[in-house]
């Protein structure tokens, strides 16, 4: 591959160690993808540094320890480097714990400290800590045609489609070293070639409510896997939320890390240009009974209608989502036998505080939760077995990851099985 | 890695690709036909497969050469495998066939040998069992298939389950 002059001085080492060790990892990178040459970015967002008591327990090597994660895990080094202050525009994702409610997700204290610890080496390091798996909402908004390198496949997605801005779906080690050295391979979706649209959706139901683009987004990801759809048909233009569930649930069945929508997205103003010099290689129709499989696929992890735990905010619920659910609540109290937790970013939750929309789900016996998901930090209620989402990506991972029944409906659903601890929801 | 079964008998048959991540490597493959979720659909440190829906569901690659179509799912793929490569519970050697982000940083930070674009497509060549060499420098993949009286014995204990 082609290296420029500032490249190869971070190399050489020149910049010092750190630059070295992550521009090696970035090479080793790039000649895996095949790639010709590096790309600039001043957007990166990473989990850099994030430990775990696996990773403590695994690298006993002296030192700061997040430089020592940093070094050994981040950019795959073998020795340990201290790791500067970021030039580049840099956040951290979400994380594994909520540092004020960690008690409340069953956190042990050595993950708190743990969790505590690398994020004070980020923000000495002056990455920003947004916490998030959608900085989109919490301040950090790419413009079109900039070059990203985020992690966190549903950022990813929004990112290339929403905003018309170019990342990959990188991960850990690439953002952590491209943090340092503000470069990326140049490959994929950086490159205009690669974003024209590959398949055809024809939409062929209404398409309007948050579950109904959960669903579509399911359908999509599981039809073209890793390629880039191109929705045309009976779908009301979506919102920011639709758009983060769409994605979401798309880049989880699939692969998805583009999508156009004509008349919607940025690079979709026609189909002509969706597709660019491309053909379709297939077209596929969301239909009635595209519509009943997916419900039932999203729901094929349950059967008992006794929910004892119901869990919103994935991807981290935007403001909107949260004045919902205290809509929802309209003042009620949730069944004791159920947990309600909501999660959402820092920045949001700052602001729903000020609204008293957290006060609201803490009266009606719920809490709202920062910076991770039951996902993210394997975090369940004390002997869960029933839960209840509405984010097609939660109900992917959920159950495969802690052998839970749940269940997939609306938000609406969802809240009433909080409120009866029992399942009633229904394809309409 | 076990020592190479008996085979000598077996032809061989050679694959020739792009270099991904170099070295050698031989072993029994584990074949899927379905891609690959990292984090969220493997359990790393156990080195298996969870996802729901997964034809391979509760099958480890351990110390397998592991043949897929390629990678899907979350960013944390590599994460997943590199913590794989921590706990010993890693594949030794990787063939895919589609050439993403997420798989490439995982061969890269797996450190195993790892070969693409094969000049026949490995997921008709080779089958769960069979025992295979990755030379990831030179770009070749030698296959001996596994010998069909053993295949009911199951030698390997990695026959996958079908829903």
């Amino acid at each position: 591959m082609k290296l420029a002059d500032d490249e190869l001085a971070m190399l050489d080492g020149a910049r010092g160690k750190a630059h070295q060790k992550a521009m090696e990892l970035l090479v080793r990178y790039a000649e895996a993808l095949g790639a010709e040459r590096f790309v600039n970015t001043t957007n990166v967002a990473g989990v850099p540094g994030t430990s775990n008591p696996f990773l403590e327990r695994y690298f006993t090597q002296p030192g700061d320890r997040y430089n020592v994660i940093y070094s050994l895990f981040d950019l795959d080094s073998d020795e340990v480097v201290e790791i500067p202050r970021m030039t580049v525009h840099a956040c951290h994702l979400q994380g594994g714990t909520d540092p004020e409610n960690w008690q409340t997700l069953g956190m042990k204290p050595e993950q708190l400290q743990i969790s505590l610890a690398g994020e004070r080496g980020a923000a000495e390091r002056d990455i920003r800590i947004l916490k998030t798996c959608t900085p989109y909402l919490a301040g950090n908004v790419p413009k079109r045609g900039e070059h990203c390198a985020w992690m966190e496949s549903s950022a990813v997605v929004y990112c290339n489609s929403v905003l018309g801005a170019r990342t990959n779906t990188e991960g850990r080690e690439s953002t952590s070293a491209a943090m340092i050295t503000g470069k990326i391979p140049d490959f994929g979706f950086h490159r205009d070639e690669y974003r024209y649209g590959s398949h055809r959706i024809e939409v062929e139901v209404p398409v309007e409510s948050l579950m109904d683009w959960g669903m579509l987004g399911y359908f999509v990801g599981e039809v073209v896997g890793e390629r880039i759809p191109v929705l045309t048909g009976r779908f009301a233009p979506p919102d920011l939320i639709h758009h983060k569930h769409f994605g979401a649930a798309a880049a989880s069945s699939g692969g998805v890390e583009m999508y156009h929508m004509v008349g919607v997205t940025p690079e979709a103003p026609t189909l002509e240009a969706a597709f660019g010099p491309n053909r379709p290689v297939e077209t596929f129709r969301y239909g009635p009974a595209e519509r009943r499989r997916t419900y039932e696929n999203l729901n094929a992890r349950a059967s008992d209608p006794n929910v004892d735990f119901v869990m919103l905010g994935c991807p981290h619920a935007a403001l909107e989502q949260i004045r919902e659910i205290c809509r929802l609540l309209d003042g009620r109290k949730i069944s004791p036998s159920v947990r309600l937790w909501v999660f959402t970013s820092r920045a949001v939750r700052a602001v729903a505080d000020r609204e008293g929309y957290t006060k609201i789900i803490r009266d009606a016996g719920g809490v709202l939760l920062t910076d991770t998901c039951s996902a993210i930090g394997q975090a369940l209620p004390p002997g869960t077995k029933v839960a209840a989402l509405d984010s097609a990506k939660q109900v992917h991972y959920l159950p495969a990851i802690m052998g839970i029944e749940a269940w997939f409906g609306s938000t609406a659903d969802c809240i009433n099985a909080a409120l009866t601890g029992r399942w009633n929801g229904a394809l309409s | 890695m076990s020592a190479a079964p008996d085979r000598s008998d077996s032809p061989v048959i050679v694959l020739r690709g792009r270099k991904v991540v170099g070295g050698v490597a031989e072993g029994e493959a584990l074949v899927t036909r379905q891609t690959i979720s990292g984090w969220g659909g493997v359990n790393a440190l156990q080195g298996t497969i969870i996802e729901a829906r997964h034809e391979l569901r509760g099958v480890s690659f351990k110390g397998k050469v592991l043949v897929c179509p390629g990678a899907k799912g979350s960013s944390g793929w590599s994460v997943a495998f590199h913590t794989a490569r921590l706990a010993g519970t890693a594949p030794i050697a990787m063939i895919f066939n589609e050439m993403t982000t997420k798989i490439a940083l995982g061969c890269v930070v797996m450190r195993v040998p790892s070969i693409t674009q094969l000049d026949r497509n490995p997921l008709d060549v080779i089958e769960t069992g069979d025992w295979v060499k990755v030379d990831a420098d030179r770009g070749i993949v030698e296959v001996r298939k596994k010998v069909r009286a053993a295949a009911s014995a199951s030698d390997s204990g990695v026959t996958a389950p079908r829903a």
